[in-house]
């Protein structure tokens, strides 16, 4: 059993290692208003999140992650280029289904964390190869993804607007997004709506209706996606190896979907500046759909580091989320990407060796 | 001596009351119609009344053997519920369906992906999430995500949910249904594709009461 100093030691550690590497260390608040989250995250956060109730504030939460109240207290005061670090406890509910496990996961833990603000295009290779550099001790294995060129990718899709807006809000969910593509690559039949005499009830209006019943009368007249790219994109998507060979197979893709040219040229830059940091790219592993299971708002690179113990979770992650600030910014985007670490599962580790 | 919890009133009690005196074990109230205690003829069982909705509660904790409740509420009710209790049988009554509903006058939802599409649209247009009533807010959950559905908040309602669309507090409900009558009634259709549970009552045991024990009671009740 690790005592919590033991683990609050660690993250003291990590800390030190940011403030090392030029980060500000911040100290968010642990009650965070629960709008801007519940909107930002929608229901998975809820079903993770403390929510309770303030007479004057209203609904509050406590902080389920740092990455949006940083990312509003540098929107507020901060100017780029800004790198902070952090280190406290997050709060997560564990709902695990229709059986309890038998060692449940934590509902609060330390997360050691470090942010970059800049619109420096290094940024990336910088924050992973810090991330690597601290975690290499613990032979963790190191997964990268890039959810750029797999955004890329879909907006190259010869579909029109509304497809395309389609499969790039659902790219998240595997499930919805490969049963759209299914449905684009086939003709698509006429539906007939049935007439409803029932009265309008609710907020969304008629017109709403018809608008987009409009879109539905054009799906007719579609050419279908012919089969070649979903095959294209199932190849892409299913890139997983080695970084070095995950980037000669991502090439050969790129002569198919010249629309990732640029995004892989940005990989292979970045798995450049990684050796030239130190990070030999061969100890990466590049799954190309890794972003996938992560938080919608990671848009660019992610980044996991995982311990041989198949029901942990990551010992480590992070990666890209400008739209994330987009959201929060109203508009304003800043370019930001960053990670945490978890300070108590690297105690169970030094502890068990 | 086993401690069987059964809903105090209404159609779910003298339901439970027959199915139990079909299988040689008759359960009456004591006293008064008023009195929530009970008398057991025909088995070594000790009756209480209470609740269906604190039924879940009870049997987690072990302050009674068995109960029966609707398998919805246990759902519902207990993170886990396996963990906690399990199915003795399925009383073949209180069936009612946990559904999805939108305004009757949506002719362009009539699925589950069109629910989703029209959640992305509502979203995009009017700057929130598109919103479901409900009181079954953890199964509601765990089926929308399973089937990917995003775009959507949940509020909450624990009574006369199918007023929250006209009332313009909700775009859609999810609530339990037995002839979809009231649905009908505030001008809402049940979505095909989208039953999130086919409820019953059923007669449950708690995970901490001896298994030999509830597996005499299962024999003698001829299960």
């Amino acid at each position: 059993m690790v005592t919590k100093s033991a683990k609050q030691a660690i993250g003291q550690r990590f800390l030190a290692a940011f403030r090392d590497a030029g980060a500000v260390e911040v100290a968010p608040d642990i009650l965070l208003d629960a709008a801007t989250l519940l909107d930002l995250y929608g229901e998975d956060i809820r079903a993770r999140a403390y929510v309770t109730a303030d007479p004057v504030r209203g609904e509050v939460v406590l902080r389920p992650d740092f990455t949006v109240p940083v990312v509003r207290a540098h929107m507020e005061t901060g100017a780029e280029p800004a790198r902070y670090c952090y280190l406290g406890e997050v709060f997560r509910k564990q709902d695990h289904g229709e059986t309890r496990p038998e060692h449940p996961r934590d509902n609060e833990y330390l997360q050691a964390g470090f942010e970059v603000f800049a619109r420096d295009a290094g940024a990336d290779a910088e924050v992973f190869a810090l991330f690597h550099r601290l975690l290499t001790p613990y032979g963790l294995s190191a997964t990268m993804g890039d959810m750029d060129i797999l955004l890329d990718a879909v907006r190259a899709l010869p579909v029109s607007e509304a497809r395309r807006a389609a499969l790039l809000h659902h790219i998240w969910r595997p499930i919805r997004f490969s049963r759209l593509l299914a449905r684009f690559s086939a003709p698509a039949s006429p539906r007939a709506l049935p007439d409803s005499a029932a009265p309008w009830t609710g907020l969304r209006t008629g017109s709403e209706m018809e608008a987009r019943i409009a879109t539905l009368s054009m799906e007719p007249d579609e050419p279908p996606l012919p089969a070649v790219w979903a095959n294209r994109l199932t190849r892409l998507f299913a890139v997983d190896a080695p970084a070095p060979q995950a980037l000669a197979q991502l090439r050969e893709l790129a002569s198919e979907i010249p629309a990732i040219v640029e995004a892989v040229d940005r990989l292979a830059t970045r798995l450049d500046q990684l050796a030239a940091r130190g990070t030999d790219p061969v100890a990466i592993r590049f799954a190309a759909s890794h972003g996938r299971e992560t938080m919608e708002y990671y848009d660019g690179m992610t980044f996991t580091f995982t311990a041989p113990h198949p029901d942990w979770p990551p010992v480590a992650s992070g990666g890209r989320y400008d739209a994330l600030t987009a959201q929060l910014g109203a508009g304003r985007a800043i370019p930001a990407v960053g990670g945490i670490i978890r300070p108590g599962l690297i105690a169970e580790l030094e502890a068990s060796c | 001596m086993l401690k069987l919890g059964v809903p105090s009133k209404g159609r779910l009690m003298e339901d439970t009351f027959r199915w139990f005196a079909d299988r040689g074990i008759a359960l009456s109230r004591a006293g008064s119609d008023r009195e929530y205690a009970g008398r057991v003829e025909g088995a070594d069982l000790s009756l209480v009344l209470l609740s269906a909705s604190e039924i879940p509660r009870e049997l987690a904790s072990g302050r009674i053997d068995l109960g029966v409740t609707g398998s919805d509420l246990v759902r519902e009710k207990l993170a886990g519920w396996r963990s906690d209790v399990r199915e003795v049988a399925q009383m073949g009554f209180g069936h009612a369906d946990l559904v999805l509903a939108v305004p009757a006058c949506w002719r362009d939802c009539e699925s589950l992906d069109d629910f989703a599409a029209i959640a992305r649209q509502f979203r995009g247009t009017h700057g929130f999430r598109l919103r479901i009533a409900t009181k079954y807010h953890r199964l509601v959950r765990a089926f929308l995500s399973e089937h990917e559905v995003a775009d959507y908040q949940l509020v909450d309602s624990q009574g006369a949910t199918e007023g929250t669309v006209a009332n313009l507090t909700a775009e859609a409900i999810a609530d339990i249904t037995s002839s979809g009558e009231t649905l009908r009634a505030n001008h809402l259709k049940i979505l095909p594709d989208a039953l999130i549970h086919a409820s019953q009552a059923t007669l449950f045991a708690s995970q901490k009461t001896d298994a030999k024990a509830i597996k005499a009671f299962a024999t003698q009740l001829g299960l």
